[in-house]
């Protein structure tokens, strides 16, 4: 009987461990993303983000003394695996936030399981709408309620734990579209898709938009990921004399479908959005001659932004190009590290969101301020287009 | 329907057919010879992309000139390290657990699988990696608007494919390395008592095995240019459908069941719809299975009494 009890007593011990160890001294952030498989690259620009925010944090003396540490977690873009790695970060590392993840159909999964547990979780790029917009936690009226207490939570309840660094499709899409229909003045539009809740949703924002300027895609078809023959759909493509293609999904599949274009004589010019900003999309392509001309939405480069100059510098200075969402991945860090400090809570994520969203945080990418919902204000996309010697910089800046 | 469209989509699908039916001699042969699946066998091929970028570099830095000899140069090269890796793989993974349950070595060859993957992915890094276009050019058919076109690399694919096909085909059947191979497909401790070397065999069936897949990684990578550890799943997936459509075991078979697929996913995805052709691929597979459940060209397993 005794050693029953004793092995209770040790079991309960050993179960809180985590929670000892969440109240002690380090600040622990889970990294999620795809640190493996096909979308690695994009693993690697969040991880490289947080890492030196992390560490130049640290250097500073931590978060009122107390240190950051990093969790890696990798989700390989496997929905599956992406809610089990969050479980993870949330039971076992018992982490006080998390960055992450890369790919939205990882990340609305995920999402689920940090909202339940109430941890504060940063999306530095996911830019589907489902993300922020979770139908089982739509705001609640709370005017209605009398009990100042209850009140409150009522009211701190709507401040959505899962928020992003970055912007939304149906933004992205309607910038896009606007592009396509007034600057290259295309008539006839292809637009393909990934059949993933990233690419399909920016292609069905790029279609829906294109609908209320009048325009009917004259194609409107989903490729395999992972795949490298696109053959049968560019003949496709040049059947329908498409004057421009859109294509929402990632560079992997970005690049042979636009090499295998212009192998086939089709000229078109080749839109995409944020899938593909990554040297990586070079390569994919098969050289810098492929992706010359192609045209792209991002964010206005975090690179230019006075706040991020010299923390590109320190990148550049350890021959790591930051491209991509490595400086949302630091600048989350921050947000992060700022709502910790600002609120005087570590854990709860309604509290760190609300602090978030009244007080706004100063970033390596300019000022960032939230809605409740965790979107951000100002997210302004703008277009970019790839030269010659593989570079992208915005249109008309060249 | 507009003929030169058409033109098009049949070279298409002949063209990822013949990738295809490249990668799936490599699993028939091993299959007909020990009656397992190598499912590391599409890793092989992945590696063998990234032995084809080594090759290429370094052979232009030495200042070859000319596509036809790096080509055939890096070829050697990638099929001399890959049986290689081949043999190896054999003697660990596959070899200790011969004559224990079937599955245990289906289990293994994943494993192999996997281990290959991440080795490259942390070593190489995770990055999407490319080789130059070593041939340009094409083939046209018809006028400057309305044309269908084949590259020289894709001709060279074809005609590749099937000069391998019926290469492996006819060591197989005439020579003593062969004859060898198929006493020991037959009855493996028949064969050990007439003098075979049964261990020796499957070794050098695995090694041929692996350089048919360094064949086809080199030649593939080649075409598209662009190459990262995780090519070996879908192509590797493809393949093995492939030879299982032909009927496993069967060389002429896995070229016949690439083509078949090729072409039915490219006319398809052509003329109905890209979203859904794996679906009608695999449709197609479970049609003919269900009719013929040894593949096209398969024998029909006899129980022997």
């Amino acid at each position: 009987m005794q050693s029953w009890l004793g092995r209770l007593a040790l079991s309960l011990v050993l179960a809180s461990a985590p929670y000892l160890q969440a109240a002690g001294k380090e600040i622990v952030i889970g990294v999620a993303g795809p640190h493996t498989g096909a979308n690695a690259p994009f693993g690697l620009q969040l991880w490289k983000g947080a890492e030196l925010a992390a560490q130049q944090i640290n250097e500073a003396g931590g978060v009122d003394g107390r240190k950051l540490r990093l969790v890696k977690a990798d989700d390989a873009c496997v929905p599956a695996q992406a809610k089990s790695v969050a479980n993870k970060l949330v039971n076992t590392d018992a982490v006080n936030a998390v960055i992450g993840h890369f790919c939205s159909s990882s990340t609305i999964p995920a999402a689920s399981v940090y909202r339940e547990s109430d941890v504060l979780m940063i999306t530095p790029a996911s830019t589907n709408p489902r993300v922020t917009e979770d139908e089982n936690y739509k705001t609640k009226d709370c005017s209605a309620l009398t009990d100042a207490k209850k009140k409150e939570s009522c009211e701190l309840g709507n401040y959505s734990p899962i928020m992003r660094m970055c912007g939304r499709d149906d933004q992205q899409g309607v910038e896009a579209a606007e592009f396509i229909a007034t600057k290259l003045k295309a008539k006839r539009i292809a637009v393909i898709h990934d059949k993933d809740t990233y690419g399909q949703g920016l292609a069905d924002a790029m279609r829906a938009h294109l609908k209320t300027i009048g325009l009917e895609p004259v194609l409107y078809e989903g490729l395999t990921r992972g795949e490298k023959d696109f053959n049968a759909l560019v003949t496709k493509i040049k059947a329908t004399k498409a004057d421009a293609v859109y294509f929402g999904g990632l560079h992997s599949e970005a690049g042979p479908l636009l090499k295998q274009m212009r192998e086939q004589g089709l000229k078109s010019a080749f839109i995409s959005g944020d899938g593909i900003v990554s040297n990586d999309f070079v390569s994919a392509a098969g050289g810098e001659q492929f992706v010359s001309g192609v045209y792209m939405t991002f964010g206005a480069d975090p690179r230019k932004f006075p706040e991020g100059k010299k923390v590109v510098e320190t990148f550049r200075k350890t021959g790591y190009e930051p491209e991509g969402y490595t400086l949302y991945s630091y600048a989350a860090v921050q947000a992060i590290v700022a709502a910790i400090k600002g609120s005087g809570d570590d854990r709860d994520g309604h509290k760190l969101s609300k602090w978030l969203v009244e007080n706004g945080v100063n970033t390596v990418m300019g000022q960032a301020k939230w809605n409740p919902k965790g979107d951000l204000l100002k997210s302004g996309y703008v277009m970019y287009v790839w030269d010659q010697k593989g570079k992208y910089a915005e249109v008309g800046q060249l | 329907m507009d003929f030169y469209v058409l033109g098009q989509q049949l070279v298409n699908g002949l063209v990822l057919g013949a990738t295809y039916g490249l990668v799936a001699v490599g699993y028939t042969m091993v299959y007909g010879i020990i009656g397992m699946i190598n499912f590391a066998h599409g890793e092989i091929y992945m590696l063998s992309a990234y032995l084809t970028a080594i090759g290429v570099s370094v052979l232009s830095y030495w200042g070859f000139g000319s596509p036809w000899a790096l080509i055939a140069l890096t070829l050697l090269f990638a099929m001399a390290i890959t049986s290689l890796y081949g043999v190896v793989i054999e003697r660990l993974a596959y070899r200790p657990l011969r004559g224990s349950n079937r599955l245990a070595p289906l289990i293994s060859a994943i494993g192999v699988s996997l281990i290959l993957q991440n080795y490259v992915q942390l070593s190489q890094g995770a990055r999407n990696q490319g080789v130059p276009t070593l041939i340009d050019g094409a083939l046209r058919f018809g006028d400057q608007e309305h044309f269908f076109q084949i590259t020289y690399m894709q001709v060279v694919i074809i005609v590749v494919a099937f000069i391998s096909m019926l290469g492996l085909n006819l060591i197989v059947r005439y020579t003593t390395l062969g004859r060898a191979c198929r006493a020991v497909q037959q009855d493996r401790e028949m064969a050990q008592i007439l003098g075979i070397h049964a261990d020796r065999i499957i070794a050098a069936v695995f090694a041929m095995g692996a350089a048919m897949a360094a064949v086809a990684g080199v030649l593939i990578t080649l075409n598209y240019g662009s190459f990262d550890f995780f090519v070996g799943f879908i192509t590797g997936i493809k393949a093995f459908t492939a030879a299982v459509l032909g009927g496993i075991g069967s060389l002429p078979g896995a070229m016949l069941g690439g083509v078949l697929l090729g072409l039915a996913e490219s006319l398809f995805s052509g003329f109905v719809n890209s979203d859904y052709k794996d679906v009608f691929a695999f449709g197609l597979l479970v049609a003919i299975l269900i009719f013929r459940p040894s593949g096209l060209l398969g024998k029909p397993i006899v129980e022997k009494v």
